[in-house]
């Protein structure tokens, strides 16, 4: 392969030696930033392949902003943002939007919240009314409010039957505590029975604000077409003063253990401990160190030793979730009961190693080649390129940052990445979670230890 | 729930590929029989490379289900050229990524990475087409990874076990009632000479195609395919009859006991398969049931008789042999199940007294049309949505599937119902939570 290298005359922007220097050049999208007088941050990329038109209104509201016994209400807010207006009906909204083939909806996340837009775009205008509709004029009625809180307690209690979420659940709980990250989006069935129509209308009046928003179009629109659209349904949108309180994450690094007791085959397994934040300049040697351990797909330590040489999992791998102002650190695996003490023997084993000695020289470069490799195919859709954009505005990581990213990987050493493992993995100190058949997965924590 | 899930991405997929956004193919067809299927697309300088191998489950044998999947992930194992484990290696090493897929009709290997690098692919995939190692040793290290995939997607995951246990019963003869996994004990006794006999047998030119999208040269893609393809022969196909499934004559009932949360229900109805006349109907009425929250069951279970957290409908008719048309529900928290299975059956009968309304066929052709549309922004989709006529037939299917779409009416779309949703046709799965006392 590294002799035959495909010749080609198509105009290539990535450009980079499978052997050696790995210097990449990626073509920067042409993206247009604006702020409106009245707060909102408008990210704007034409793209005229196809007639469609891709918007993600992001919102600086999440469990972050939410009391503790009220958690939940900003998925709920958000999920109430369609189900009635001062205008529409919550019926009349889906079937508007479902007539002309768009799509329409909310979802939050640790950080934030994100309203997404399909549409075509011949239905722009359409699309855009919706939008700005549920966004800014909710009108939250009672009756919706109590049939949601039923759907999501359904949900709750549905995603118990789900494993690995199950394990998930106690994993964020014994890392964070009673801390926002360590809780569901969702909230509990006695939180949720706390929140009333008055908490949902004052956090989405004190949160549901220009300028504690981004709004990224990408897609068959010009910016002259756009700034109609934003003038029309948008710069209407009251500014306000209130904005998301600055926020302290404690850091806990007790270990923990939790064994979870089903009737099950498999346990379910994640260790790990307290990450890394988003912004955090490590960021990157941890990323290239991830790559190298757990997540690099079929290529990581954890996957060609636990799947291909053992055999004992379809899916192993490692991940830092990093966040706004805290993250995490897990390795995730599932593998027959019987073979629970093998597989977490081996994660940890394989923690030690990376934190005491060196990767190599090809695995470095090979992972270096593929992050940076991989850049372009996370930029291939409008969706993916409205999320990006979304994402790289809410973590300060700079316009520049399609250019600057090879640059900050390919500056990651050996010894970075020997750091890193022993800044950011604890091998005697961790948390254990085991979703399992208790009594066959039999798990011998004090060896473990 | 995962079942869902799987229900709606392939619901999607089918979706999707019913309308020709008018994507220009080019088509070639190697001496050995190798057809090559191009589309350029030149918005990013990315390329996908699939290769489709005509062998699913559909081709299995009692006995050794799981043939077809567990030979998939063998492909990863290597040849005396490239070495074990090292195809994924290579491939991300480029910047790419690649997996594989194994359905009840095909085997579907992929690569999707910067256009420039996608001779590689060309020089991996024919070399495994012929010369893949199989040993011993690693067959049985994969056949361990199989199994835990299979306790993953199955035996751990109630709706997904009910959804496996509902088609085993629905389907009487034809192979379509196996899962393309595999039985556990099948896939425990599958040797390596069983793999390497399957190898042998469909792994050739004349029973494989390639779909490649992307920022690519089709002339010089080409040439390279011919180089690296060209020497490998063709073989004589095995013997291909598949038993057909009889007419059901009445309704089928199966309870499955699982340690579970909430009770679901599964209902499937014997369909035809497209481009079977009826199909473009069945695939609107699935769309009028289901697409969406203004959709019949969403409105009817889940909105005002709040019986069910999760309510649907699909029709997936992407395959060679006729399959089934599913309906299912899951209860909401301390509803009877029984409830929900009342509420789709008299959302079905609804459906065969009445024809819908001209609004909803419209908009059912507008959700079909525009995710179309959506679709063509990512080029593994271009790629699949054309590799999926082929395989039933050719990927000029496509335009006719879009044709028909346009052509039902509500008249169509009652009648359809009328023909296949009937007491005899269905089978009914129902999901009993039980609790294990410990």
């Amino acid at each position: 392969m590294r002799s035959k290298k495909w010749k080609s005359t198509l105009v290539s922007f990535l450009l980079f030696s499978i052997c050696c220097l790995p210097s990449t050049e990626v073509s920067a999208l042409d993206v247009k930033r604006a702020v409106h007088s009245n707060g909102l941050t408008v990210l704007h990329v034409e793209r005229h392949n196809l007639p469609i038109v891709i918007v993600t209104l992001l919102v600086k509201a999440s469990p972050l902003d939410e009391a503790q016994e009220k958690a939940g209400l900003a998925n709920l807010t958000a999920k109430l943002l369609t189900e009635g207006t001062n205008k529409r009906k919550t019926t009349e909204i889906s079937d508007e939007t479902e007539f002309i083939g768009a799509s329409l909806g909310a979802s939050v996340d640790s950080d934030f919240t994100a309203i997404s837009l399909s549409v075509l775009k011949k239905d722009v205008e359409k699309g855009f009314d919706l939008l700005s509709d549920v966004v800014l004029d909710p009108i939250f009625p009672e009756i919706e409010i109590s049939r949601l809180k039923g759907l999501i307690k359904g949900g709750l209690r549905q995603s118990e039957e789900d494993p690995s979420f199950v394990a998930e659940r106690h994993f964020k709980a014994a890392v964070y505590g009673e801390q926002p990250y360590g809780r569901l989006t969702r909230g509990s069935t006695a939180t949720l029975d706390r929140i009333s129509r008055e908490d949902i209308t004052r956090f989405h009046s004190d949160f549901y604000r220009p300028g504690n928003s981004i709004i990224v179009v990408v897609g068959d629109l010009s910016e002259g077409e756009l700034s109609s659209l934003i003038k029309r349904f948008f710069v209407g949108w009251k500014p306000s003063d209130h904005s998301r309180k600055p926020y302290e994450h404690k850091s806990d690094r007790t270990q923990k253990t939790a064994l979870i007791d089903k009737d099950i085959t498999q346990a379910n397994i994640i260790l790990g401990h307290e990450g890394i934040r988003r912004e955090d300049p490590d960021y990157y040697a941890a990323s290239v160190m991830n790559y190298i351990l757990g997540g690099g797909g079929f290529s990581s330590r954890l996957m060609q030793i636990v799947r291909d040489e053992m055999g004992l999992a379809y899916s192993i791998h490692s991940y830092f979730s990093p966040n706004k102002y805290g993250g995490f650190f897990g390795v995730a695996v599932q593998t027959k009961n019987e073979s629970a003490n093998t597989v977490i023997s081996e994660i940890i084993r394989q923690m030690k190693r990376i934190s005491t000695e060196p990767v190599s020289e090809d695995e470095l470069r090979d992972a270096k080649a593929y992050l940076t490799g991989s850049f372009p195919r996370r930029l291939e859709t409008n969706t993916k390129i409205a999320n990006f954009l979304a994402a790289i505005e809410f973590y300060n990581l700079g316009l520049n940052y399609i250019e600057k990213y090879p640059e900050y990987i390919n500056a990651v050493t050996r010894d970075d990445i020997l750091r890193a493992a022993k800044k950011y993995l604890d091998p005697d100190r961790y948390t254990l979670v085991v979703v399992a058949n208790q009594s066959k997965a039999a798990i011998d924590i004090d060896k473990k230890r | 729930m995962p079942l869902i899930r799987t229900l709606a991405l392939s619901l999607i997929a089918l979706i999707l590929i019913s309308v020709s956004a008018g994507a220009e193919v080019r088509e070639y067809m190697l001496d050995n029989g190798l057809k090559v299927l191009i589309i350029e697309d030149h918005k990013v300088p990315l390329a996908t490379f699939q290769i489709w191998y005509r062998i699913g489950s559909r081709e299995e044998t009692s006995g050794k289900t799981g043939l077809s999947h567990l030979l998939e992930h063998m492909m990863f194992k290597g040849t005396p050229k490239y070495g074990s484990k090292v195809f994924s290696k290579i491939i991300q090493r480029n910047g790419g990524v690649d997996n594989a897929m194994t359905s009840r009709d095909y085997t579907m290997y992929f690569q999707t990475m910067s256009s420039d690098r996608l001779g590689l692919s060309v020089e991996l995939e024919s070399d495994r087409m012929t010369n893949l190692i199989m040993d011993e040793k690693e067959v049985l290290s994969e056949r361990d990874v199989v199994k835990e995939e299979r306790r993953m997607r199955y035996d751990d995951d109630p709706q997904n076990a009910l959804f496996e246990k509902l088609i085993a019963t629905a389907l009487m003869t034809h192979p379509y009632r196996r899962p393309v996994i595999g039985w556990m004990p099948d896939i425990s006794s599958i040797r390596r000479d069983d793999l390497y006999r399957h190898y042998k047998a469909y792994y050739s030119p004349d029973n494989a195609f390639i779909v490649i999208a992307g920022d690519v040269d089709p002339e010089e893609i080409l040439k390279k395919i011919k180089a690296d393809f060209g020497g490998i022969n063709k073989t004589t196909l095995p013997d291909r009859t598949i038993t057909k499934e009889p007419e059901q004559r009445g309704e089928k009932r199966l309870y499955l006991k699982k340690e579970a949360e909430i009770p679901s229900v599964i209902m499937g109805y014997h369909t035809p398969s497209f481009p079977h006349d009826d199909s473009f109907a069945l695939d609107v009425l699935s769309s009028i049931l289901s697409g969406g929250k203004s959709s019949r069951l969403y409105r009817s279970l889940i909105y005002d008789k709040k019986i069910a957290i999760e309510a649907g409908a699909d029709y997936d008719g992407m395959y060679i042999d006729p399959l089934l048309f599913f309906f299912w529900a899951n209860a909401a928290p301390e509803k009877d199940i029984n409830e929900a299975e009342k509420a789709l059956q008299s959302e079905i009968n609804n459906i065969r007294d009445n024809p819908p309304t001209e609004r909803e066929v419209q908009k059912a052709k507008n959700q079909i049309e525009a995710s179309f549309i959506f679709s063509q922004d990512s080029l593994y989709r271009q790629a699949m949505n054309i590799g999926r006529f082929e395989i039933l037939g050719g990927w000029r299917l496509m335009k006719d599937y879009l044709d028909g779409i346009r052509k039902v009416t509500p008249a169509d779309v009652r009648r359809v119902a009328q023909k296949y949703l009937t007491e005899e046709n269905r089978t009914v799965g129902i999901l009993v939570p039980v609790k294990s006392e410990k």
